[in-house]
């Protein structure tokens, strides 16, 4: 009985931890919305800048990848 | 571990197939335990990927023609891509960890790649292999920040540009931030292929309803079907994006051990 209710709160945790991921896609949407905006202002500085756009898409993003861990982490490990 | 969480499951009514057992390390021939020096399928897919590093870096530029064949343009192509980006991000100075950085995004590129192929096995999905790659970048950083610089590697904590009552907390901050580094670059990689690739098979568990059921079958099938094209042509963007930011990152750090005053 009281690995059941452990299971069910790990299963539940890893459900609520999987709500961090939509704080990443907002992050990415948001330096992705502003790259675009600020290319079309002065598209002749875009191209020099897409590797900037990547990196911070990808700190955005490992923000996201921790709570997808953490989800992953509870289903597999605790 | 995870295998008895699998078995746990398999008792009540589940899917015919677990989104997760794609990633089951497993021998290549018959069953068994899996030892050190066991022949996996990570082995075997980890083999392609280096055949076919080698098949297009040596076999395609060996004619080394000046009208270059369709092979070659593409060997040279990616050799000018990530020479561009050291150079960019890294600047000149970086130029001689071009080969390392190199080897790395052939190296994830093509298991990112071969993983695609359906009943495949993505050797960057597992988060040792990811870890490993990362902990050799981190090491390999810092261990020449310090060489480059000796104890002024140490500035890169110290940020000289802020006020100085916050420069203590700013400096707990980057440490902290450096330590999480190797975690955040493994954890990308094996993260984005492993999710793209589960749920491929959710999609794929869906896919036989027509077989249960005509009812619901007629419209669950083909969607998920048309899903799972959609999410593979996603997953082959993912998988060179992924490559790339591996290796960007690689650059950022390397600039970072180079130049610590920024």
């Amino acid at each position: 009985m009281e690995g059941d209710i452990v299971q069910m709160g790990a299963y539940i945790g890893a459900g609520l931890a999987c709500t961090g991921m939509g704080g990443a896609a907002v992050g990415v949407g948001h330096v992705v919305g502003n790259y675009l905006s600020g290319a079309l202002r002065n598209p002749s500085a875009a191209g020099g800048q897409i590797a900037t756009m990547f990196i911070g898409i990808a700190f955005a993003e490992a923000l996201g990848i921790f709570s997808f861990l953490v989800a992953l982490l509870l289903m597999f490990a605790v | 571990m995870a295998a008895d969480k699998y078995g746990a499951a398999e008792k009540g009514k589940e899917l015919a197939f677990h989104p997760m057992d794609q990633f089951i390390v497993k021998p290549f021939f018959g069953d068994g335990a899996v030892g050190i020096f066991t022949f996996t399928n990570v082995t075997f897919w980890m083999a392609l990927t280096l055949l076919a590093a080698v098949a297009l870096l040596v076999l395609g530029t060996s004619s080394r023609s000046i009208v270059p064949s369709r092979i070659q343009s593409v060997a040279e192509l990616a050799y000018g891509f990530i020479r561009k980006m050291v150079e960019d991000v890294a600047s000149k100075e970086a130029l001689p960890y071009f080969p390392y950085i190199m080897t790395l995004f052939i190296f994830i590129v093509f298991s990112n790649f071969l993983g695609l192929i359906p009943g495949s096995f993505t050797t960057t999905s597992q988060i040792a292999v990811t870890a490993v790659l990362a902990m050799v970048v981190f090491l390999t950083v810092t261990i020449l920040g310090f060489v480059k610089n000796g104890i002024g590697f140490l500035g890169l904590f110290w940020i000289s540009a802020a006020p100085l009552p916050l420069r203590p907390v700013l400096a707990l901050i980057e440490i902290i931030s450096y330590f999480v580094r190797p975690v955040s670059h493994s954890i990308r990689l094996a993260g984005n292929m492993m999710a793209g690739h589960a749920v491929v098979k959710v999609f794929a568990a869906f896919a036989p309803m027509l077989l249960i059921s005509t009812g619901i079958g007629l419209v669950v099938t083909p969607l998920s079907i048309l899903a799972i094209t959609a999410i593979l042509a996603l997953e082959t963007l993912v998988a060179f994006i992924q490559a790339y930011v591996f290796t960007i990152l690689t650059c950022v750090y390397l600039k970072d051990a180079l130049h610590p005053h920024h």
